[in-house]
């Protein structure tokens, strides 16, 4: 490798120490369990790797990396879902990858814990929402992306990205109004 | 009549239009109040699903898997016109034009002597310059380095957040200090001084961010930064160890 090229993957290092957690949270928003997940943000770098040259500052790193990491999970679970139907999902510690082990946040005292059933049903509707509802979902909720943003990481209208997100709320709530 | 469902949603989420309206008529209304209290709760259970924590260590298994398949990824070619701004060569070249005059020596003497800073217990063979006059030469560079990236750091962290801030002279500034910073921090490594390596190693994360950042900050940018900055109470820590080299400096047999 040449001198540049080290450099270069130093500064690339960096980023991956700093940005691998939250891009990992995001992805298993995103994809609902742990293997795919560790896929996307492995994805994501090389990716990033890739364009490395023409990032010139111009986002942060940060979001940066999380538009790249937002559009591998959704061709990941495009590929899902005309592979299998719909998208696998798993319920956290049921997971039996071994590359990482999952350890659930433990709740806090102010912290109500989720009865299983409540889980069991939210895991389910999130896994029967469509691959751009649960993209616009999770980024709304969970990144508080405004919609004028997720238009823009979606490609879609202002429109279509509200629709998605509002479906994506109606269907959580047909699946959980009844035991709240 | 009655709020819709849409707009329920998107007051919840801040986006809803005539917001005002709109909690007038919850504040007034028991039917809407209850809805909108029923979606709370749904997002409620949303917002506690836990997420698994892939745990402290998992960035450097990320890196471990990824390292091997970066040199067959080599990134696309780059365009003759378009340089990224922070490229290595790009650095040093930034760096020799801002370096003191002493420490400008060339830059293999500085590495050399960055090695000597934190001393390893291998001798060095050929010792071009007297022992003395390299130490005082790089301790006077580092200290140098510490006040300008405490000068930086101090002018973020006291930037009042306003919707535009130009920032394009600092981030130019950050980007010239981690080349710089990445010597240090690799030469205190590897003199084992885990301490200065972590105060460094934070600093490199802020100088990068910065560097990284957009030559104008939005207010929540800024903040953004300015979190970072105060999170790992680096201001401080900057001055401790910019207080110890400065002393070192000023002993009359340098180290
Ligand atoms: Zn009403």
């Amino acid at each position: 490798m040449s001198r540049p090229e080290i450099g270069r993957q130093e500064e690339f290092r960096l980023l991956v120490e700093q940005h691998s957690r939250a891009l990992f949270g995001l992805a298993w928003r995103m994809t609902g369990n742990q293997q795919d997940a560790e896929e996307v943000v492995q994805e994501t770098f090389l990716r990033a790797y890739r364009s490395f040259d023409r990032f010139d500052g111009r986002a942060q790193p940060g979001t940066w990396l999380h538009r790249i990491a937002v559009n591998c999970a959704l061709d990941l679970l495009r590929t899902r879902r005309h592979d299998a139907g719909r998208v696998e999902l798993q319920a956290v510690g049921s997971d039996a990858g071994d590359a990482v082990p999952a350890r659930d946040t433990a709740p806090g005292p102010d912290r109500l814990l989720l009865s299983a059933e409540v889980q069991r049903r939210l895991t389910a509707a999130l896994g029967r929402l469509s691959p751009t509802e649960r993209a616009a979902f999770v980024l709304r909720h969970y990144q508080g992306c405004p919609i004028e943003e997720i238009s823009r990481e979606l490609r879609m209208s202002e429109n279509a990205a509200k629709n998605c997100v509002f479906r994506a709320v109606q269907k959580l709530r047909e699946a959980l109004q009844p035991l709240l | 009549m009655h709020l819709s469902e849409e707009q329920l949603v998107w007051y919840r989420y801040g986006e809803a239009k005539g917001a005002a309206a709109i909690g007038e008529h919850l504040a007034a209304c028991a039917t809407c109040r209850a809805a909108y209290q029923s979606l709370e709760r749904v997002l409620a259970a949303v917002d506690q699903m836990p997420a698994p924590d892939p745990g402290e260590n998992y960035a450097a298994a990320v890196w471990q898997r990824l390292e091997p398949r970066l040199q067959q990824c080599r990134p696309a070619q780059r365009d003759e016109g378009a340089v990224r701004s922070l490229t290595l060569t790009a650095l040093f070249a930034t760096w020799r034009r801002l370096a003191l005059a002493a420490a400008m020596a060339v830059l293999i003497v500085a590495a050399f002597l960055l090695g000597r800073f934190w001393p390893r217990p291998q001798t060095v063979a050929r010792q071009p310059i007297p022992e003395q006059v390299r130490e005082r030469i790089l301790l006077v560079a580092v200290g140098e380095h510490l006040e300008r990236s405490q000068m930086i750091l101090i002018e973020l962290a006291n930037a009042n957040p306003g919707p535009q801030l130009d920032v394009s002279s600092e981030r130019q500034w950050a980007a010239d200090l981690v080349g710089d910073n990445r010597l240090y921090r690799q030469a205190a490594a590897r003199a084992g001084d885990p301490a200065i390596t972590a105060v460094l190693d934070d600093l490199e994360r802020v100088l990068l961010e910065i560097a990284h950042s957009p030559s104008t900050l939005s207010g929540g940018e800024l903040e953004r930064i300015q979190r970072q900055i105060e999170s790992g109470d680096i201001l401080f820590k900057l001055r401790v160890v910019e207080s110890k080299v400065r002393r070192q400096e000023e002993k009359p047999n340098g180290l």
